[in-house]
C-alpha cells in the first residue's frame, strides 16, 4: 500500500505540476486548468504548476473583498470555500499523505540519514492560529488606504511558495533579483528551517504550519473515507504509535485531527483492527485474528 | 429490540453526515459559480503575484 501511496503521489505532483514548457517559455501556465483547485498546498506561481492553490487564492479573493463588493461583483470565496469542503468531506487529510507535493517533498527529504526526532505536540496548533489570522483576519482587516488587503501567509511564510515559485522565477527571470529583499531573505530562512526539520523530524510543515492541512484536519469526524478502529480486535500493542509519520497514537484517537491516512498503521497493526472504510463500509476486508474467529 | 434500534442509529447518523457536509459545500460552490468567482481565480492564477511570492 505504501508503494501504491507514492505513485499516487508523483500522480499528483505531475498533475497539479504538469506545465513543462516553463523552461523555454520562461513564464507560468496560463491556460483554462487554472480554474482547478489543487488538493494540497501548491503555488499557482509555480512555474509548471497547472492548478490554483486554494490557500493563495481564498487570502486574494479576501484582500480584495471590499473592492469587489463596492463595483458589485461579490467575490466572497464561496468557489474556493466549496471546493476546498468538497475535497475534505470526502477525504479530509488524506490529501496531506496522498495528494500533497509539499508533504511528498517533506517525506522524501526525510529519508536523509540523520538523528530522528519527535515534535512537540503543542506546536500542532501553530497551523490553526496560521489559518485563523494570516489567512482570513490579516488579508480581511489588515488593509492600506484603498481598502486592498495582502495574502499574508503566501507573502511572509509559505515555504512551499518559496521553493515552488520563488526560487525558480528567479532562476527563470534574472531581472527579478532586484527586486529581492529582506521579505524573501525572511521566506528563504523559513523554507531553509523546514528543511532542516524535516531531516530530524517527519512532517513537520504538515503538523504544524499548514493552514491548509488545519481546514482539512476540521472534517476529521465527519469525512467520508477514513480510517477505523475496531476495538474488539485492538490489543492496544501500540504499534500504530512508532509508525505514524504524524505523531498520531490512533489506538487511542482514532479520529485524531492529525491522521492523514496514510495507512501506515493499517500495515503495522498484527491485530488487523485497523480498516480504511468509505461512508461506513470497510474496502479493505482484512481476515480476523485467528484467536478471535467465530466470537 | 429497542436497544438493538438505539444502537443503529449513531452508526446511521455518521454514514449521513459526510453526505449533508458536501452537498453544503458542493452548494456553496455553486454559489460561487453563480458569482462567477472562478473567472476572478483564472485571472488572479494566470499572472505572477510577485509580492505573493516574497518578490518586490
Amino acid at each position: 500500500m505504501d508503494v501504491m501511496r507514492k505513485w499516487v503521489q508523483v500522480l499528483f505532483f505531475f498533475m497539479t505540476n504538469g506545465y513543462w514548457k516553463f523552461p523555454y517559455t520562461r513564464a507560468i501556465y496560463k491556460g483554462p486548468l487554472k480554474v482547478i483547485c489543487s488538493p494540497g498546498l501548491n503555488c499557482y506561481s509555480c512555474p509548471a504548476s497547472t492548478t490554483y492553490c486554494p490557500i493563495g487564492s481564498l487570502q486574494q479573493l479576501f484582500a480584495g473583498i471590499r473592492i469587489s463588493i463596492e463595483t458589485g461583483q461579490f467575490f466572497i470565496g464561496f468557489y474556493v470555500i466549496g471546493t476546498m469542503g468538497v475535497i475534505g468531506g470526502f477525504v479530509g487529510r488524506m490529501v496531506c499523505g496522498w495528494a500533497c507535493p509539499f508533504g511528498l517533498f517533506q517525506e522524501l527529504i526525510h529519508k536523509i540519514p540523520s538523528p530522528k526526532f519527535g515534535i512537540w505536540p503543542v506546536l500542532r496548533y501553530f497551523k490553526y492560529g496560521l489559518l485563523i489570522f494570516m489567512v482570513v483576519l490579516l488579508p480581511l482587516f489588515a488593509v492600506d488606504e484603498f481598502g486592498t488587503g495582502e495574502p499574508w501567509f503566501c507573502k511572509y511564510f509559505c515555504p512551499a511558495g518559496t521553493l515552488e515559485a520563488g526560487i525558480p522565477m528567479i532562476i527563470l527571470q534574472p531581472a527579478l533579483r532586484m527586486n529581492l529583499g529582506w521579505i524573501f531573505a525572511l521566506k528563504v530562512f523559513i523554507l531553509v528551517f523546514f528543511i532542516v526539520w524535516a531531516v530530524l523530524s517527519s512532517r513537520p510543515f504538515c503538523r504544524t504550519a499548514c493552514p491548509l492541512g488545519a481546514f482539512y484536519a476540521l472534517f476529521s469526524r465527519v469525512k467520508l473515507v477514513r480510517l477505523n478502529l475496531d476495538l474488539n480486535l485492538c490489543t492496544h500493542c501500540q504499534a500504530c504509535h512508532d509508525v505514524c509519520p504524524m505523531g498520531v497514537r490512533f489506538n487511542e484517537s482514532p479520529d485524531d485531527l492529525e491522521c492523514i491516512s496514510c495507512l501506515a498503521c493499517t500495515k503495522a497493526c498484527k491485530a488487523n483492527a485497523i480498516n480504511l472504510e468509505i461512508g461506513g463500509i470497510p474496502i479493505v476486508n482484512q481476515p480476523k485474528r485467528p484467536e478471535l474467529k467465530g466470537v | 429490540m429497542k436497544s438493538k434500534n438505539q444502537k443503529k442509529k449513531p452508526k446511521q447518523k455518521n454514514k449521513i453526515i459526510p453526505f449533508v457536509v458536501i452537498i453544503i459545500f458542493i452548494i456553496l460552490g455553486m454559489i460561487g459559480i453563480g458569482l462567477d468567482e472562478p473567472s476572478q481565480i483564472l485571472n488572479q492564477a494566470t499572472q505572477i503575484c510577485l509580492s505573493c511570492i516574497g518578490i518586490g
